[in-house]
C-alpha cells in the first residue's frame, strides 16, 4: 500500500492540515504496515481539535531516520490496534481511561494511573483493579507497594507465584500523577520549563531538551552551536551518572560491595560536573529553548576534562572488578531474560531494548542536535538478561566519557549561546525525540489558532518499558525482581506524569 | 581477592570530614540562600512578575521570598535590574518553622539548633523512612545520595530504614499525590511515637510548581504536621545534611556572610 503520512525530521514542524486525516481502517492499516516494517510506534493518543477527538500516531521509521504522523477521527469506539500491533497495548489503556474511547478487542482495558476523566467522571481508587490472578493449590499471590523498601518512587507490583516461581507480574502505577500534561494545555507559560524538568527529575536533561526542540521547532528558530555542544554535554553527563548508578545498585543487589560503594560515590562526581556548569546537580536551569543559560569558559572547560579524567580513572577500577567476579556473573547471567523478538514486538526502547541486540537509539535513529554531526557508536549486547543491561550501560559509559571529552577539547564561544525565540506559529503540530539515560523520550505538541498548546504529549521511556519488566519477571524466582528492576531502573514519575 | 584489594587502595578513603574541618566549597554557580542587598526601584515589580510559583511578594517597598516556594530557577534575580535580590551560594536553608522560610532584608542567616524535642529523642539515633508522594526522583536521588560513602550519614546515627515501624519519622518528598495521600497517611500511622514528619523538598514543603493542581494536596504539611522544612528542588544533599544535623542538635559550621 502506498505510504500516505508526512515524515519529518526529529524536531521538525508540520502545519496540523497537512497531518492525513484518514479513517480508522486506514489509520490502523498504516501503523500495523509501519510497526511490521520496521518501525516503531513511538506514540499513540487522542487529543481534542475542533470538538472532535482525533487519534494521533507517531512512528519512528530508523530505515529514514525519520517519523511519520498519522491522524484519524473517532468516537466512543474504535477497532483496537492492539491485536495487530501489541506495543500498542499500554497507549490504547491510556487513551481508554483520558477520553472514555473503546478500543474494542484491546485484551484488557484498565487504568493506568487512576486519574480523573475530563468528562467529568472522578478517579477511581488508585490500585483498586482487575489484577490477573492465578487459582490452585499452594499458588500464592505477593503484593507490594506502594510504598517500597528503599528511597524510591511508589509503585504497586502484583506476583501471582507458585513456590518461589513468579508466574506473572502485574504494575500498577499512577501514584505520582501530578497532572502535567493537562497544565501544559493552554501554555508555553513561566511553569512550562519546570514542568519538563520535573516530569522525570532523573531525566531533567533529557525531557528539557526534548521541550527546547519542539519550541524551536514550533517558533521556527535554530539555537546556536555551542549551545547544541553544552547540551549533549550535559545530556551525556546525565547518562554517565544514571548509569554509574545502576551498575552500583545492580552490584548491590547481588551483593558485591566494593563497586556499590564505589559507583555510589563516582556518580555524585558525575552529579558535581552538571553543577559546576549550571549550579543545579541535575542540569536543572541550563537549557532554554533555543539556547543555554551558562557557557563553559576555558577554565571550565579545563577543570571538567580533570574531573572527567578522575572519574574514568575511579571507574575503571570499579567497575570491571563487577564484571570479573563469578560471584556476580552468575546472578546476572541468565537472570530476566528478553528475547530480541518479544522486545520488539511489545516496543521496548533504550538501554533494554539495546541489551536484546536491538540498535535503538534515537542518536543515531532520529539524529538532532549535536548528534547530527558528531555521532556515538550504539551499544548492544545480545543476551537479553540483567548482564546484558549492565553491560551495555558500561560500554555506553565509555563511549560517553569520549564523546564528552571530545566536546570539552573543542572551543565553545561563551557568549551569544542563546538565539531568539519568540512565540509559537499557530495551527502547527511539532514532534521532538531525545535519547533520554532509559531510552527514546519523544515530546508531541500542537498549537491552536492562537499559537497556544492545543495539547502536549509526554512519552518518558518507561511508558514503553514498564510491562518489559514485567515479561523479564516470568518463570524467574521472586527473590530476583530487586535485580530485575534495578536492571530496567524504570521512572514512576516519568510515566505517572 | 587481590584485584579487589588493589581497587580498595585506589579509591582510598573519601568520607568528607564535615562538619568538622573546613566548609565544603559549592559550585560557583550554586543557587543557595536568597540575599537581599539593595533598594527596590520604584513602581518595579519585575522579580515578582518573573516567578513561575509566587515565591517573591513585593508589599510595599518590602520585599520577601518564600523559600518554602522557592524552586531556585533564579528568574527574579535574572530580570532584576536594581540589584535587589541576588543567590548567594550558602546552602544552609532549612528551617523548623514554615513562617522562617518566608525571608526578607531583615531576616539573618542562622545555624542554630533546629528543634530541642528531636535532640531529646533522637539526638543520638534518627531512624527515617523515606516517602516519595508525586516527588520527580531528583529530591530522591539527592536524599539517597547521602548514604554513600563521601556523605556517609550513618556516622551521626542517621539512617534511613525499611519499615515504618522501625522508623522515628518520615521524611517526605513531593507534592503529595492524590494518589499517595492514603500510603503518605498510612505510612505515618505505621510510626510508633514519638515521631516527626520532614518535608525535604520544594513540592514537599508547598506544592512548588504543582501547587494548586486538582491532583495534588500542596505538599506534606497540608496532610501531616511537618517538624522539619528543607527548601530546594532538590536540596543540595549539604543542604540536607545540614538541616538534619541541626535539628538532631548537632553543632554545624556557620556559612559567613557573601559566600
Amino acid at each position: 500500500m502506498a505510504l500516505n503520512m508526512p515524515f519529518l525530521y526529529n524536531g521538525e514542524t508540520v502545519l496540523t492540515a497537512a497531518v492525513p486525516l484518514v479513517g480508522i481502517d486506514r489509520f490502523r492499516c498504516e501503523v500495523i504496515e509501519q510497526v511490521a516494517r520496521g518501525g516503531r510506534l513511538s506514540a499513540l493518543f487522542a487529543a481534542p481539535h475542533h470538538g472532535r477527538l482525533r487519534l494521533y500516531a507517531v512512528l519512528c521509521l530508523p530505515a529514514r531516520e525519520q517519523a511519520g504522523i498519522v491522524a484519524t477521527e473517532v468516537d466512543a469506539i474504535y477497532p483496537s490496534l492492539t491485536p495487530d500491533c501489541p506495543s500498542a497495548h499500554w497507549f490504547e489503556r491510556e487513551i481508554f481511561e483520558q477520553w472514555g474511547v473503546r478500543p474494542q478487542g484491546h485484551p484488557w482495558l484498565k487504568p493506568i494511573r487512576f486519574q480523573p476523566s475530563p468528562r467529568g467522571a472522578a478517579a477511581p481508587t488508585v490500585g483498586v483493579t482487575d489484577f490477573f490472578t492465578m487459582i490452585g493449590e499452594e499458588v500464592h499471590e505477593v503484593a507490594v507497594g506502594p510504598v517500597h523498601a528503599g528511597v524510591i518512587e511508589p509503585g504497586h507490583f502484583r506476583f501471582q507465584c507458585h513456590g518461589e516461581t513468579v508466574y506473572h507480574l502485574e504494575i500498577s502505577l499512577g501514584y505520582q500523577h501530578r497532572g502535567i500534561e493537562r497544565a501544559l494545555v493552554g501554555g508555553p507559560c513561566q511553569r512550562t520549563m519546570h514542568y519538563m524538568e520535573t516530569i522525570a527529575g532523573d531525566s531533567t536533561v533529557g525531557h528539557a531538551a526534548a521541550y527546547c526542540s519542539v519550541m524551536e521547532a514550533l517558533c521556527a528558530t535554530t539555537v546556536p552551536l555551542g549551545a547544541e555542544a553544552i547540551r549533549a554535554i550535559a545530556a551525556e553527563l546525565e547518562r554517565m551518572a544514571n548509569h554509574i548508578g545502576d551498575l552500583g545498585a545492580m552490584a548491590g543487589d547481588v551483593g558485591f560491595l566494593p563497586t556499590l560503594n564505589y559507583c555510589g560515590r563516582i556518580r555524585g562526581d558525575v552529579l558535581n560536573m552538571t553543577a559546576l556548569i549550571c549550579g543545579n546537580r541535575f542540569g536543572r536551569g541550563l537549557l532554554t529553548p533555543s539556547g543555554v543559560r551558562f557557557g563553559l569558559s576555558a577554565d571550565r572547560r579545563r577543570l571538567l576534562s580533570e574531573r572527567l579524567d578522575a572519574v574514568e580513572k575511579d571507574l575503571d577500577s570499579a567497575v570491571p572488578l563487577m564484571f570479573s567476579a563469578p560471584s556476580v556473573l552468575s546472578r546476572l547471567e541468565g537472570t530476566g531474560t528478553l528475547t530480541a523478538d518479544l522486545a520488539r514486538q511489545i516496543g521496548l526502547v533504550g538501554v533494554a531494548a539495546r541489551a536484546c541486540g536491538l540498535a535503538h537509539d534515537a542518536r543515531t535513529q532520529l539524529p538532532y542536535a549535536l548528534y547530527r554531526f558528531d555521532s556515538l557508536p550504539t551499544a548492544t549486547y545480545h543476551t537479553g538478561d540483567c548482564f546484558a543491561r549492565a553491560y551495555v550501560r558500561w560500554l555506553e559509559l565509555k563511549h560517553s566519557i569520549a564523546f564528552v571529552r571530545w566536546q570539552l577539547a573543542a572551543p565553545v564561544a561563551e557568549d551569544g549561546l542563546v538565539g531568539a525565540c519568540d512565540s509559537p506559529g499557530p495551527d502547527r503540530m511539532a514532534v521532538a525525540f531525545t535519547e533520554g539515560w532509559r531510552g527514546e523520550i519523544c515530546h508531541v505538541a500542537a498549537t491552536d489558532a492562537q499559537g497556544r498548546f492545543e495539547f502536549y504529549k509526554v512519552i518518558d521511556p518507561s511508558f514503553h518499558n514498564w510491562f518489559g519488566l514485567a515479561c523479564a519477571m516470568r518463570g524467574q524466582e521472586i527473590s530476583d525482581f530487586p535485580l530485575c528492576n534495578k536492571s530496567f531502573n524504570l521512572s514512576y514519575c516519568g510515566h505517572d506524569l | 581477592m587481590l584485584r579487589i584489594l588493589k581497587a580498595r587502595w585506589q579509591q582510598k578513603h573519601r568520607t568528607m570530614p564535615y562538619p568538622a574541618g573546613s566548609l565544603p566549597e559549592m559550585p560557583d554557580r550554586f543557587a543557595g540562600r536568597p540575599v537581599f542587598c539593595g533598594k527596590c526601584r520604584k513602581g518595579c515589580r519585575s522579580c515578582q512578575d518573573a516567578c513561575p510559583v509566587e515565591a517573591v511578594r513585593l508589599e510595599g517597598e518590602r520585599l520577601t521570598l518564600d523559600m518554602g516556594r522557592c524552586i531556585f530557577c533564579q528568574a527574579c534575580a535574572e530580570t532584576c535590574s536594581c540589584g535587589a535580590l541576588s543567590f548567594s551560594r550558602n546552602p544552609q536553608l532549612a528551617a523548623a518553622r514554615r513562617e522562617d522560610l518566608n525571608l526578607s532584608a531583615d531576616s539573618q542567616a542562622r545555624i542554630e539548633a533546629l528543634s530541642e524535642r528531636a535532640r531529646k529523642f533522637f539526638g543520638r539515633s534518627l531512624k527515617l523512612r523515606q516517602v516519595s508522594a508525586g516527588g520527580c526522583n531528583a529530591c530522591e536521588a539527592d536524599v539517597n545520595v547521602l548514604e554513600t560513602p563521601a556523605w556517609d550519614i550513618g556516622r551521626f546515627g542517621i539512617r534511613f530504614v525499611a519499615s515504618p515501624r522501625h522508623a522515628d519519622g518520615l521524611l517526605v518528598t513531593g507534592p503529595v499525590t492524590n494518589n499517595m495521600r492514603l500510603a503518605l497517611e498510612k505510612t505515618y500511622a505505621a510510626v510508633p511515637e514519638p515521631r516527626i514528619v520532614i518535608a525535604c523538598g520544594t513540592c514537599a514543603i508547598s506544592g512548588g510548581i504543582y501547587a494548586g493542581h486538582p491532583e495534588a494536596t500542596g505538599g506534606a504539611g497540608s496532610v501531616l504536621p511537618v517538624d522539619l522544612y528543607i527548601p530546594g528542588c532538590p536540596p543540595h544533599p549539604l543542604t540536607t545534611l545540614d538541616a538534619l544535623l541541626r535539628f538532631i542538635g548537632r553543632p554545624v559550621p556557620g556559612y559567613p556572610d557573601g559566600f
